[in-house]
């Protein structure tokens, strides 16, 4: 067996999925609290990145500094995504917290299509340049072909995000209460949580993940335009759920059995083939354990 | 009402709005040519019409909410159009209108107008389909589509290679779109909700994908083109004529899918999809076969996706894989869920707005994909049931 | 009960009027004039490849109003999106058939352009493609009704392998292509002449994810497959990537592309890594007077630089108002004659129609990136 080539495939995919994790992330937290397919996320991270993207052309064409400028643009995302996502919230979820759970992901497709076309629209349907914000280092230089400094770069981000926000879920107040919105909401409202305040910190939590996903990604894939959050959305869905949607460790383990599985496919056998074996994977997975692999099987009753 | 109170939220709002679109509205970098441009008339305008849209938006909520109020006092309010058709003095005189209409069409206005209507009536019979799986035994269904290109690469295939013609197909696809339908059933039985969605999703993908890179089977990417269109006895037509025959092959098709459908949600096997919908469990424990129902509600359902397909490609007499992405899908779907879940009535109105609706918007050119994102949320903000609500079979009792 | 009844029937009557008045004939008959109709992607995510060719029609046309029109007859132009798609290309033709159009410029994208020729075929109308590039559209025979003004997918794969094999002298090839319509195409032509000449070897053939994040597993494969270069079929933004990634991972592949690839965005994405890039596109014709003169139009009016296929359109657009000149109306076999036997000068060259309906006189050359621009290599 070739080792080298091997190694680098395993790179390869945990890269990838490391990118798919950084979406997945907010997409599984929004999941877990009102049980909806958030259509529009994949646009919140598009969103990021263009903001990212406007305001680094902006603070560049008035000559700053590069590190000030890289600051400045992920500061600038994040703060836009979280506010898209809370005004999403209000507009298109909340008036249908008590409506049919089809008719929200109708709701959330709209705003999907609603959010590109008003991309597409304002900037411009090409692609656009995105400028690499984290730069190569020097003294990375002699490994950079193996893996570069952007990719570690997303790797240490989606393991410190993860890590944030599980100990937020796990151990602060804001977290008990998300957890107790998530098991019955109802209920938590009785015992005093603010379900409107709980869910709205989701959704701006969620966000920022997504933005900070945004800024990573479009530097190290180098360009940008309205259309990168749907396709990516998607394979992030299916990442989260192959994990166990709802499950903050399971998103990013989903994501990583993704990402390897794409990229050793592609390695050994053919690209041609890639997402339909990643689809087939996903159904294999979901028969065996059909709430994803780190789910909790919920007790059905009736 | 506080005008005062209200004035000041709408300003909050309009406000909070001009911040949120400062920076992609207003500044338009392009990083090619290294040009900024700022364009503050349109926070201008952001600013104006959020003011004023929001007074309206929360006006049309709290008539919304009224309305509720009202309609949980007395539930299983039929609404007036519904009842409308319950009352016979006026049913007949409204149908006997609607056929004329309907039979006067194609000849009533241009050739575009009925081929768009042709379209339309797919879509009728695309979400009728649908509606039985999502609608009735309530599996999210996501990757509709595959059996809709089922359908249409049956008709390019055998006409193609046997030189089939449209009539001999249309069977032939509905039996192999209902197969895909089982063999796409079978594989998800254990799953529930957005996990079967996620699955169907993959499904669909998976069809197209082998579509497009199965080149020796379905010639890839580039399609098969010159599939004829529906024949009747050998006659050679012109377009025009050509295209007003398909309206009625489609008319009489979705007349024959109102039928069925219509009698199949009143059969047996309706009611156990219905109870299927409602309760899993329940409906196990009273003796009804899941695995059965289940695989019964996605052969049937594709059925008619692959009757679908057929008459699709013999409109457009060219198919590639790239007609059977997941936006198709969840166009279907909004049709279903828009329309009203579960109504006949409500899928076809659905069908009409949605396939129609992008067609006359041609006039917005650039904006109609931003009109009709929109439009799909604020009508489910403000009818989440959709255009037409389904009315629950409801027994009365009465003592006479 | 007696009003509510009233309501319902003045309901549904105003149900029956919108019904009628939503779907109001829209042909409206106006003679006088000659129509154009325009057809392809304007909105969607393939917007940039169509928004070029309305430009490029609206600048022709206004000068040729502006000096007397055609025939003595002002040309009239019918815009009509069709987002790349065939379903809604069929409906994009019907309309504009409908509408009473004489000829037509459009559509983009291969697949719409067969799926609406069709309609086009059976009512004698004209149809000239700035872009579409399959091969079947003419080499078929099926749509004598069908001309371009770009060449056929397989001349472009045939340049390129020559120019590989006879000027780079290579012998082991990867073929790589984006799975769709125009990519494959291109990516099977380079391959079946590849294998036919025999002097090389196709040593990787693979299609990739359009979309996807990143393709360090092709790269992987290529560099392991020892190729000395890879042949692209597809468009910029994922050549980008895998030049990009292909030049981190310190290989010096030779990347040879097609024309989605000849695009200046291409060289601003890939930025240093675009050097030495070879992508084939449509002859140099940038000391064109016409050509000079249709981007200087563009940049007056529309205070940008043109886009992809502005001046295949601008040519065609030329070409067919031409030819109704020379013919004398807008008769179907008068014109076909006319496109046919009439040379006409345009921005891509003095050009006229084979009988396949292929451009004469519009050919590709390879270019090469060097500092930041394509240059033609002689």
């Amino acid at each position: 067996m070739d080792w080298e080539y091997f190694l680098e495939l395993l790179l390869g995919g945990l890269t990838r999925g490391s990118i798919y994790a950084l979406i997945a992330l907010g997409y599984t937290m929004v999941y877990g609290i009102i049980e909806l397919i958030n259509f529009a996320h994949g646009e919140i991270y598009m969103i990021g990145a263009f903001t990212a993207l406007i305001v680094a052309s902006v603070l560049n064409y008035a000559g700053m500094n590069h590190v000030a400028v890289a600051i400045l643009a992920m500061v600038a995302a994040i703060i836009y995504s979280c506010a898209y996502g809370f005004a999403i919230e209000k507009i298109a979820y909340k008036p249908l917290r008590n409506a049919p759970r089809l008719s929200a992901l109708i709701s959330a497709i709209g705003m999907s299509l609603f959010l590109q076309n008003y991309v597409l629209l304002a900037q411009t349907p090409d692609f656009l340049p995105f400028p690499s914000l984290i730069p190569d280092f020097d003294f990375w230089e002699p490994y950079a072909h193996i893996i570069s400094s952007q990719e570690i770069a997303i790797l240490a981000t989606t393991v410190s995000v993860m890590i944030l926000l599980t100990v937020m879920i796990k151990f602060t107040i804001i977290g008990k209460a998300m957890r107790a919105t998530a098991q019955d909401r109802i209920m938590a409202a009785l015992v005093g949580v603010d379900i409107n305040r709980v869910i709205s910190v989701t959704f701006v939590v969620g966000s920022a993940t997504a933005a900070i996903g945004g800024v990573l990604i479009a530097s190290h894939v180098g360009q940008i335009n309205f259309y990168i959050g749907f396709i990516a959305g998607i394979k992030a869905f299916v990442a989260a759920v192959l994990g166990g949607i709802g499950s903050i460790p399971g998103a990013v383990l989903g994501s990583l059995v993704l990402g390897w599985t794409e990229s050793f496919f592609t390695g050994y056998i053919s690209s041609d083939y890639e997402d339909v074996f990643a689809f087939l994977f996903l159904v294999l997975i979901l028969i065996f354990r059909p709430s994803g692999i780190l789910g909790r099987s919920e007790t059905q009753k009736v | 009402m506080n005008v005062r109170g209200e004035l000041k939220k709408s300003f909050q709002i309009s406000a909070w709005f001009m911040f949120l679109t400062f920076p992609i509205l207003v500044i338009r970098v392009n990083t090619v040519e290294n040009v900024i441009e700022w364009r503050w008339y349109n926070m201008a305008i952001v600013g104006v019409s959020t003011f004023l849209g929001s007074a309206l938006w929360r006006y049309l909520l709290s008539v919304k909410e009224k309305s509720q109020r009202i309609n949980a006092a007395s539930p299983g309010n039929m609404t007036s159009f519904q009842k409308a058709f319950s009352d016979k003095r006026f049913f007949y005189p409204a149908l006997f209108i609607l056929i004329g209409f309907v039979i006067s069409f194609p000849f009533l206005f241009s050739m575009y107008q009925a081929n768009i209507m042709i379209t339309a009536l797919i879509y009728v019979m695309l979400g009728l389909g649908l509606n039985i799986v999502v609608g009735l035994a309530g599996l999210l269904d996501l990757g509709y589509v595959a059996f809709y290109a089922v359908g249409a690469y049956s008709y390019g295939l055998l006409n193609f290679h046997f030189g089939l013609g449209f009539w001999t197909t249309l069977p032939i696809a509905a039996i192999l779109a209902a197969l895909a339908g089982i063999l796409l059933g079978y594989p998800v039985l254990r799953l529930r909700g957005d996990y079967l969605a996620i699955v169907t999703l993959g499904f669909g993908e998976i069809i197209r994908l082998v579509l497009e890179n199965w080149g020796e089977f379905s010639h890839g990417p580039s399609g098969i083109a010159n599939i004829p269109r529906p024949s009747l006895l050998g006659i050679d037509m012109t377009l025009t004529q050509n295209t007003i025959f398909t309206y009625f092959v489609m008319i009489g098709l979705v007349l024959f899918t109102i039928f069925v459908v219509n009698r199949l949600q009143n059969s047996r096997i309706g009611r156990a999809w219905i109870a299927l919908r409602e309760d899993e469990i329940a409906c196990q424990a009273m003796g009804i076969d899941r695995t059965r129902t289940k695989l019964t509600a996605f052969a049937l359902g594709a059925t008619w996706a692959g009757m679908g397909g057929v008459v699709f490609a013999a409109k457009t007499t060219f198919i590639n894989p790239a007609s059977f992405t997941i936006w198709e899908s969840v166009i279907i779907l909004c049709i279903v869920v828009l329309g009203g879940m579960g109504s006949i009535l409500g899928v076809i109105s659905g069908a009409l707005v949605l396939t129609l609706l992008p067609e006359y918007l041609r006039a917005f050119s650039e904006y109609r994909m931003l009109i009709f994102g929109i439009m799909l949320v604020s009508m489910m903000v403000f009818r989440p049931e959709g255009i037409i609500r389904n009315v629950r079979r409801t027994y009365t009792f009465s003592k006479e | 009960m007696k009003q509510s009844k009233k309501w319902i029937k003045g309901m549904v009557l105003a149900f029956m009027a919108a019904i009628f008045m939503f779907s109001g004939s829209m042909s409206w008959a106006e003679d006088g004039t000659i129509k154009l109709g325009v057809a392809g992607a304007h909105s969607g995510d393939l917007a940039s490849y169509g928004i070029p060719s309305v430009n490029a029609a609206k600048l022709v046309v206004k000068e040729i109003n502006a000096n007397g029109g055609v025939l003595g007859k002002q040309v009239e132009l019918l815009v009509e999106d069709d987002a790349c798609k065939p379903e809604i290309a069929t409906n994009t033709a019907t309309k504009l058939v409908s509408q009473g159009v004489n000829v037509v410029m459009g559509h983009i994208c291969s697949g719409a352009t067969k799926a609406a020729l069709g309609i086009y075929k059976d009512s004698n109308i004209i149809c000239m493609s700035p872009s579409a590039t399959n091969p079947a559209l003419t080499q078929s025979g099926d749509y004598p009704n069908f001309y371009r003004t770009i060449a056929s997918d397989d001349a472009q794969a045939k340049l390129d392998v020559d120019f590989a094999l006879n000027v780079l002298k290579l012998n082991k090839i990867a073929v790589i292509h984006d799975k769709g319509d125009y990519g494959k195409g291109f990516a099977e032509f380079a391959k079946k002449f590849l294998e036919e000449s025999g002097k090389a070897e196709v040593v990787l053939y693979e299609g990739i994810t359009p979309g996807a994040v990143d393709y360090s597993a092709v790269v992987q494969k290529i560099k392991r497959s020892d190729a000395q270069a890879v042949i692209f079929g597809g468009y910029h933004p994922e050549a980008s990537k895998i030049v990009t990634q292909m030049r981190k991972k310190r290989m010096d592949t030779i990347f040879i592309s097609d024309d989605g690839v000849k695009d200046d965005t291409f060289i601003k994405v890939a930025g240093e890594y675009a050097q030495g890039v070879y992508a084939s596109g449509p002859k140099d014709s940038s000391k064109n007077p016409l050509n000079i003169k249709a981007v200087n139009a563009h940049k007056e009016e529309f205070k940008s630089d043109p886009g992809a296929f502005y001046e295949n359109a601008y040519s065609a657009v030329l070409a067919i108002l031409n030819a109704i000149e020379k013919a004398g109306s807008t008769d179907y076999a008068a014109v076909s004659k006319a496109l046919k036997t009439e040379w006409v000068e345009t921005p891509i060259g003095k050009i006229k129609f084979d009988e396949r309906g292929d451009a004469i006189g519009a050919g590709f050359s390879v270019y090469q990136v060097k500092d930041g621009k394509y240059a033609e290599v002689k």
